[in-house]
């Protein structure tokens, strides 16, 4: 940990724009109708980079990394994601699809499949995994997260904290690259956001390329190597989370921190 | 009170409360009677007259039906030396006509096969702990063809039958099987069409959709009957029976996709997201994620048009072909029976009550074993 910090604080986020990227966004501009939600968005993600992004809602972050697997679509500016551009063809998507798992806000597991079954899923019908071999990797995640007893039950049988260690486990059978948090641990109860936030830190320290929107900021500071501060639709503020909280530069990031951190 | 807020924190030691039966007045056959038929004034008030009206209407109908009832003889005067109730004996001597229509009597036991293969094509679809299930369900795609080569014949030394001779209960089995089993799938498609981001699918969708449930099944049956064979080229006999089944599928089907399309709407976009970004294509993500959800969620809605289907099969006799109403009807004309129509009616209404029954039961079922706790 402290190695990569201080590679990172040695002027690496002057120079990430090299061509070991795994996400490059330039450029990027997108609009719901008439309103502007993301401007001018440029942003470049090492591998193995852990990015967290916050910000007041309704500014542009969860949308900023749907559009990194189009889940949202940009109208301008190119986005390119394990070296392929983002761009209408249905083919280059499923491509980008596969490197990059998403856990959401909601947890958005299958509810009519058990557990084993969602985590399968994917690798059975994208990746062509034999079924045996499949659900022996599910349940080498599922231990991961702690929940292997659970394996047969299903999503609503299990409580918030345990279906959201499901969805990341889910994600983490597809062997990513890249691993996209959506506010994981906002529907959540207290009780239950730290074993989430535990499962994620161990996952940081496997490696992962990680782009996290969360208002944790104690996650941001135990794990991440950058932290993004969005606001209106544009990245008004980056920085290694040490500076990023110590000494924030814009009057705006300012006044945020001390809302979030109030109390 | 006083003396525990002023006293130190109380502890407690776990288990200290442990588990007590549940009183009789929240459990049990009293507290389902009080809560249930007597809970209230208007409560109470309706269970006495439901009891008072089934008082009078039960005995009445079971000695009508069955205790003062006939069920031998050759005509009404029979009936009536012997009792004064129904007259069954007339549905029995018809009872062949009732079930195979103007059939032909030797060839009869191929109808018969015919319904025994039925079941066995329909248990993989209704069960799946039916053994060696996916060689089952082959049989089950077969079965429509195997089926129209049994009834109809023709070929492999069977008689052929003319379908003007299908009638009876048979008649409204094939109609509604057939309409059942086809108007599930292209219902699936209508209503995934009518989602579609393509302008030209959804708008032939959409049109499709409104005609069917803007005209009435009568309009497209005379259609099916008489202006059809105005567009098809001349010479080419399309056969009356098939385009019956035709119309009627086709009518299922625009019902059909709007009760799909009510469940999949009930699906939350998150679904339709989470499939998307494990880089499912979308014939999969609806295969595996979206229908099965949006199917279970329109399960009473697809029965219950199921049902009003099988009950339309009746609506046949407006095209001169005679299924089990049809043909109760025209044997009242019988000097012989003449007057039974109660019996008819009560018989008709007897059959398609169970045949309802089971499919309404068979739905809960499936609900049942779908449930999964969400």
């Amino acid at each position: 940990m402290a190695e990569t910090q201080t590679a990172e604080q040695t002027g690496a986020i002057e120079s990430s724009k090299g061509s070991d990227d795994i996400i490059q966004i330039n450029g990027m501009h997108k609009w719901y109708g008439d309103f502007h939600v993301l401007k001018d968005i440029n942003l470049s993600v090492k591998s193995k980079e852990r990015i967290v992004i916050c910000g007041p809602s309704g500014s542009g972050k969860s949308t900023l990394i749907r559009c990194i697997n189009r889940l949202e679509e940009h109208q301008r500016g190119d986005i390119l994601v394990n070296g392929i551009e983002l761009t209408n063809d249905l083919k280059n998507i499923d491509l980008i699809r596969r490197e990059v798992g998403m856990v959401f806000q909601h947890f958005n597991l299958f509810p009519h499949l058990t557990v084993l079954e969602n985590c399968t899923l994917g690798p059975i019908w994208v990746r062509q995994t034999p079924k045996k071999e499949a659900e022996a990797i599910a349940m080498q995640y599922l231990e991961r997260v702690k929940i292997p007893e659970q394996a047969l039950k299903f999503p609503g049988q299990l409580s918030g904290g345990q279906q959201q260690r499901v969805a990341i486990a889910r994600s983490l059978c597809m062997s990513p690259k890249i691993m996209l948090f959506d506010e994981p641990t906002s529907a959540l109860d207290p009780e239950m956001i730290k074993e989430v936030l535990d499962t994620m830190i161990e996952l940081a320290d496997t490696g992962m390329t990680m782009l996290c929107v969360t208002h944790e900021m104690g996650f941001a500071k135990t794990v991440a190597d950058r932290v993004i501060f969005m606001d209106g639709g544009e990245i008004i503020e980056e920085n290694v989370p040490n500076s990023f909280f110590d000494n924030p530069q814009h009057e705006r990031t300012k006044l945020f921190l001390s809302q979030i951190l109030a109390h | 009170m006083a003396s525990t807020s002023t006293s130190a924190v109380q502890t407690y030691v776990p288990g200290e409360h442990p588990d007590w039966p549940a009183p009789s007045s929240v459990k049990g056959p009293v507290h389902w009677i009080k809560t249930n038929l007597f809970g209230s004034v208007t409560n109470t008030l309706l269970t006495l007259l439901t009891i008072y009206l089934l008082y009078k209407i039960i005995p009445a109908m079971v000695d009508w039906m069955f205790i003062d009832a006939a069920y031998t003889g050759t005509s009404r005067k029979d009936c009536e030396a012997q009792a004064g109730g129904a007259c069954w004996a007339f549905i029995g001597t018809r009872l062949q006509l009732f079930i195979y229509g103007f059939y032909p009597e030797a060839e009869r036991w191929r109808v018969n096969l015919t319904a025994v293969l039925l079941f066995v094509a329909l248990a993989p679809v209704l069960y799946d702990n039916v053994p060696h299930r996916g060689k089952a369900l082959i049989f089950t795609v077969l079965y429509p063809v195997i089926a129209g080569v049994l009834l109809v014949g023709g070929i492999f030394g069977l008689e052929y039958v003319a379908t003007d001779q299908f009638g009876g209960l048979m008649l409204n089995v094939i109609i509604g099987v057939t309409g059942i089993a086809f108007s599930l799938p292209i219902g699936i498609c209508l209503a995934l069409g009518r989602q579609s981001h393509l302008p030209v699918l959804r708008i032939v969708c959409v049109a499709f959709i409104e005609f069917i449930r803007g005209v009435p099944l009568i309009t497209l049956l005379f259609v099916a009957a008489v202006m059809l064979s105005y567009f098809v080229p001349p010479g080419t006999n399309f056969d009356l029976l098939v385009r019956m089944l035709i119309m009627v599928t086709l009518f299922a089907s625009g019902y059909m996709a709007e009760v799909i399309r009510g469940g999949l709407q009930a699906i939350p976009k998150g679904q339709y997201e989470a499939a998307d970004s494990m880089g499912l294509k979308y014939w999969q993500s609806m295969r595996l994620i979206v229908l099965p959800q949006a199917l279970k969620i329109a399960i009473p809605g697809i029965v219950n048009t199921f049902i009003a289907l099988y009950k339309d099969t009746t609506l046949v006799i407006v095209i001169g072909r005679l299924d089990i109403l049809g043909i109760g009807r025209s044997s009242l004309a019988d000097s012989k029976w003449q007057g039974l129509s109660t019996e008819v009616y009560v018989f008709v209404a007897i059959f398609f009550f169970i045949s309802c029954f089971l499919m309404s039961r068979y739905s809960l079922y499936l609900e049942k074993k779908l449930h999964t706790g969400h």
